[in-house]
C-alpha cells in the first residue's frame, strides 16, 4: 500500500515540475506508459521498451530481481525478455541461444549476468557460451569504468579509470590441440582490423567522454607480432586524433602501476586477456566485483553486465550479495536508451543509499541481506 | 681492463675477508684447503644501463659481510652461434655451468632488435624452468598494503612465452601458446618442494582453464596429481580473474602461488606493486640439474644509468636468496637484516623509496650495518 502511494507521489511531482516533464517530453512514449501501465496490463507490454534479460547463474538471478523490483517502484517502461541460459545447468542448447541472439538483435539492448563457465568440454566444445554470444553479436568492445564510489573506503583515494577491452579474438579463440600427447597450443590470434576497430572505439570514446589519454596496453617485448600489431594498430589511429595523448606500457608494468600509483591512468585499451585481468585488477581497487558496472558493444546493440565477471556460486540463495554493481548498469542501460529521468531517479537513490552507508552488503563490511538493500533504494527513491 | 682489475680484486678480498669472519671450525678447515677452494664460486652478470653500479653494490656489501663468494664476472649479449642460431656467449654458459649459480643484473631488450629476448635466451638455454619470487612487505616503507607475505612461481620455458608466431595472411597473426605436461609437472612439483622447504602451508594454482581449455585444463591436471602426491600441503585452485580481484583487495589471504608462464610474469609483478615495486623485489630462477640464476627483474633503467642514483636492493635480495639456495642461512640472514634495517632508518633510502640517498651512501650504510651485527 506504501509503495503504491509513493509511487503515485513520485508521479506528482513529475507532473508539478516542469523541468522534470520537459525532460520527459523528448521521450513522447513515457508519460503515457506511466498511466497505463496504473490502467491496463495487457496494453502494458506492448507500450514498452523491450530489453532482453540473461539473469545468468550464481547471483545472477537474484540480482535481476533486484533491479525488477527497483524498476517496477520506479514505473520504468521496461520489458524484460528473460532467457535462461547457462551452461553448468543443463540448460542451454542452441536453439536457446538462437532465440536469445535474435531477441538481442531484435531489441538492441541487454541486460546479463554472470555465465558460469566450468572448465570441462563434455561435448568437445572448446568455445564457452560467454564466447559465442560475444562472436555471434559481434560484441568487440568492453568498456569497464572503474570509478571511486561515495561510502565505499579504499586504499587507493579517487580512481575514474576506463578499461576498454577487445573481446572476440586473442587468447579467447578457442583454437587448441593436442599435437603429441602431453604437448598442447593453444593459439592467439590477433588481426589488424579487430586491433584497428578496438583503437578507434577507444579513442572515439575518450573523445565523446572529454578523455584526455589513452593507453595501450600490451607484451609486445615479448610476443612482438601479435602484440607488436596491436601496438602498431593503436599507435596508427591515435594519430588521427591528435587532441588525444597516447602512451603505451606492458601489461605486467600496468598490473604494478595499478597496485601502486593508479591514478595516472585515464582510458585504457588492451587485447582479450589483459582486460580480463586489468577489469578484475582494478575492480578491486575500488570495492570489488560487486560495485563495478561494464558493457560491452557491437556496431548494432549493447549488452549490460557487471565489469568485474564473476558468478559468486557461494553466495547462491544466501541473500547476501551485492546489486550495486547491476544498479549501476541498469542505470547506464536507462541513459543509453534516453530514459534519463529514470536513470537520474536510480541513480540517485543508489548513490544516497551508498553515500549514507546505513545499509551495506558483507562484501562492503555491511550486515544488510541484497533485500535490504534493494527496499532502502526503493525508499529512497525520489528522495534525493 | 678494467673488469678484469675487479674480476682479480674481488676473487681476493671476499674470501680474505670471510677468513678473518670465520668461527674457529671453519678457520681449522680453511687451514686445510687453499682459500681460494673454499669459496663458493659464483657468475655474476652485471648487465645493462644501471646493473654495473649495482653489482657492485652488492660486491661490496658482501665483502663487508664476509660472505665466502667469489665472483666469476661475464658479459652477456646476443651473439650469432653455428647455423646462425642466437645464443649467449659460450665463456658465460661455461661459466654457468660450472658453478651452477649465478647472480644476475637487468638485461635489455629492445622492442624490435631482431634477437630473442636475452632473458628468454637465458632461460631457454639453462632450461631455468622455475621462477620463484617472493613479496614480502618491507617494514616502515608504506604502501597502501600491510602484511603481505606471498611467494609467486611461475613456469619459465613454455606458454606465451614459447616465441613461435607468424603472420598467416598480411594482418592475422597467430601466436602460439605451448604447455605441455612434462613441464606443467616439473614446476608443480618444484612448487610443492619450495613449500615444504620454506614451511610455507598453501599452494594455489592459478589458471584460466575455463577459457583456455586444453592449455590451461592440462597445467591444472598436472598440478591436481602433483597436489595428490603432496597431502601435507593444503592445494586449492582459482581463476587468474578472481586472484587479481582478491589480491588487490586483501594480499594476506595468499601463500604460495604457481602458474603458467604469462599469468606469472603478469602476477609477480603485480605482487612486486604491492611492496613497492621491483627495486625492491628479488627473485630467484630454478633450473635442471640444479643450476640457479638469481637475478633483480626491474629494468636498466638508462635514464639513471651512471648517475649513482639507483637501488641496489633488488639485486642483494637476489643474492640473499642465492646464499640460502647454497645454505649459507646465517651470512644471509646477517646481511638481510642489515638491508631492512637501513630501508627502516629513513636517512639512507634511495630516490625511488622516497629518500634522497644515493647508492653508494645506501651500499655504504648497508655495510656498516652489517659490520656490526
Amino acid at each position: 500500500m506504501a509503495g503504491v502511494a509513493r509511487r503515485f507521489a513520485f508521479l506528482t511531482t513529475q507532473r508539478a515540475f516542469p523541468a522534470c516533464s520537459s525532460v520527459l517530453t523528448s521521450q513522447t512514449r513515457l508519460p503515457q506508459t506511466l498511466f497505463a501501465q496504473k490502467m491496463s496490463t495487457a496494453a502494458e507490454v506492448s507500450d514498452k521498451f523491450r530489453v532482453t534479460m540473461i539473469p545468468g547463474d550464481g547471483i545472477g538471478p537474484e540480482l535481476m530481481n533486484s533491479v525488477k523490483q527497483i524498476f517496477n517502484a520506479a514505473d520504468v517502461p521496461i520489458h524484460f525478455e528473460e532467457f535462461w541460459i547457462s551452461e553448468v545447468q543443463d540448460r542451454c542448447s542452441d536453439e536457446k541461444i538462437e532465440e536469445m541472439i535474435a531477441s538481442v538483435t531484435r531489441n538492441k539492448v541487454a541486460i546479463k549476468g554472470i555465465l558460469t563457465t566450468p572448465t570441462w568440454f563434455d561435448l568437445g566444445e572448446l568455445q564457452s557460451v560467454n564466447m559465442q554470444i560475444r562472436k555471434k553479436l559481434d560484441l568487440y568492445a568492453n568498456v569497464v569504468r572503474v570509478r571511486s564510489l561515495p561510502g565505499i573506503k579504499t586504499r587507493h583515494g579517487e580512481l575514474d579509470i576506463v578499461v576498454i577491452r577487445e573481446q572476440t579474438e586473442g587468447e579467447y579463440s578457442a583454437l587448441e590441440h593436442e599435437s603429441v600427447p602431453g604437448v598442447i597450443e593453444s593459439l592467439k590470434i590477433i588481426t589488424r582490423a579487430k586491433s584497428e576497430r578496438i583503437a578507434k572505439f577507444a579513442f572515439d570514446y575518450a573523445m565523446k567522454h572529454n578523455r584526455q589519454k589513452v593507453t595501450a596496453i600490451h607484451k609486445a617485448n615479448i610476443m612482438k607480432l601479435a602484440d607488436g600489431m596491436f601496438l602498431d594498430s593503436c599507435r596508427k589511429i591515435s594519430k588521427l586524433y591528435p587532441k588525444i595523448k597516447f602512451e603505451s606500457m606492458i601489461v605486467d608494468n600496468t598490473c604494478m602501476q595499478l597496485t601502486s600509483h593508479p591514478s595516472q591512468f585515464d582510458v585504457m585499451v588492451m587485447p582479450n586477456l589483459y582486460g580480463n585481468i586489468i577489469d578484475n585488477l582494478a575492480a578491486g581497487l575500488v570495492g570489488g566485483a560487486g560495485v563495478v558496472p561494464g558493457e560491452s558493444y557491437s556496431p548494432e546493440c549493447v549488452v549490460f553486465e557487471s565489469g568485474a565477471r564473476h558468478p559468486f556460486a557461494q553466495a547462491v540463495g544466501r541473500n547476501i550479495a551485492n546489486p550495486t554493481a547491476i544498479l549501476m548498469c541498469s542505470k547506464n542501460m536507462l541513459y543509453h536508451m534516453n530514459l534519463s529521468s529514470h536513470a537520474k531517479l536510480v541513480e540517485s537513490s543508489l548513490l544516497k543509499v551508498l553515500r549514507e552507508g546505513k545499509v551495506k552488503t558483507t562484501d562492503l563490511k555491511g550486515y544488510a541481506t541484497t533485500t535490504e538493500f534493494t527496499n532502502a533504494i526503493i525508499n529512497n527513491l525520489g528522495k534525493a | 681492463m678494467a673488469s678484469l682489475v675487479r674480476k682479480s680484486m674481488t676473487r681476493y678480498l671476499p674470501s680474505f675477508v670471510g677468513r678473518c669472519g670465520f668461527s674457529s671450525t671453519s678457520k681449522t678447515t680453511a687451514s686445510t684447503v687453499p682459500p681460494t677452494e673454499k669459496d663458493q664460486v659464483c657468475t655474476l652478470i652485471p648487465g645493462d644501463g644501471i646493473g654495473p653500479e649495482i653489482s657492485d653494490a652488492v660486491m661490496k656489501i658482501f665483502d663487508a659481510a664476509g660472505a665466502p663468494i667469489s665472483w666469476e664476472e661475464r658479459n652477456v649479449m646476443a651473439t650469432k652461434g653455428p647455423g646462425g642460431k642466437w645464443i649467449i656467449p659460450l665463456d658465460a654458459q661455461e661459466s654457468i655451468n660450472k658453478n651452477k649459480v649465478g647472480l644476475k643484473g637487468p638485461l635489455g631488450t629492445p622492442i624490435a632488435a631482431g634477437h630473442p629476448s636475452m632473458n628468454l635466451l637465458l632461460r631457454k638455454t639453462f632450461d631455468l624452468y622455475a621462477n620463484v619470487r617472493p613479496c614480502v612487505s618491507l617494514e616502515g616503507y608504506q604502501t597502501p598494503y600491510d602484511g603481505v607475505n606471498l611467494v609467486t612461481i611461475r613456469e619459465n620455458t613454455e606458454g606465451e612465452y614459447s616465441g613461435i608466431e607468424h603472420e598467416i595472411v598480411d594482418g592475422v597473426v597467430q601466436s602460439i601458446k605451448l604447455i605441455t605436461e612434462d613441464a606443467s609437472r616439473k614446476v608443480a612439483e618444484f612448487a610443492f618442494d619450495y613449500a615444504r622447504k620454506n614451511s610455507r602451508k598453501n599452494v594455489t594454482v592459478v589458471h584460466k582453464a575455463n577459457i583456455m581449455r586444453m592449455s590451461d585444463g592440462l597445467f591444472l591436471k598436472c598440478c591436481r596429481e602433483t597436489a595428490e602426491k603432496n597431502r601435507d600441503i593444503k592445494f586449492n585452485e582459482m581463476y587468474l580473474d578472481t586472484v587479481c580481484l582478491n589480491i588487490v583487495q586483501d594480499p594476506t589471504q595468499f601463500d604460495v602461488l604457481v602458474m603458467p608462464n604469462l599469468y606469472g610474469d603478469i602476477l609477480s609483478d603485480l605482487c612486486a606493486g604491492l611492496i613497492g615495486g621491483l627495486g625492491v623485489t628479488p627473485s630467484g630462477n630454478i633450473g635442471a640439474n640444479g643450476t640457479a640464476l638469481f637475478e633483480s627483474v626491474h629494468g636498466t633503467a638508462p635514464d639513471i644509468a651512471g648517475k649513482d642514483l639507483a637501488n641496489p636492493t633488488a639485486l642483494l635480495l637476489s643474492a640473499i636468496m642465492m646464499l640460502r639456495h647454497l645454505g649459507m642461512m646465517n651470512y644471509a640472514g646477517r646481511i638481510e637484516q642489515a638491508c631492512f634495517d637501513a630501508i627502516k632508518d629513513k636517512k639512507s633510502r634511495t630516490k625511488d623509496l622516497g629518500g634522497d640517498a644515493t647508492c653508494s651512501k645506501f651500499t655504504d650504510e648497508v655495510c656498516r650495518r652489517v659490520k656490526d651485527l
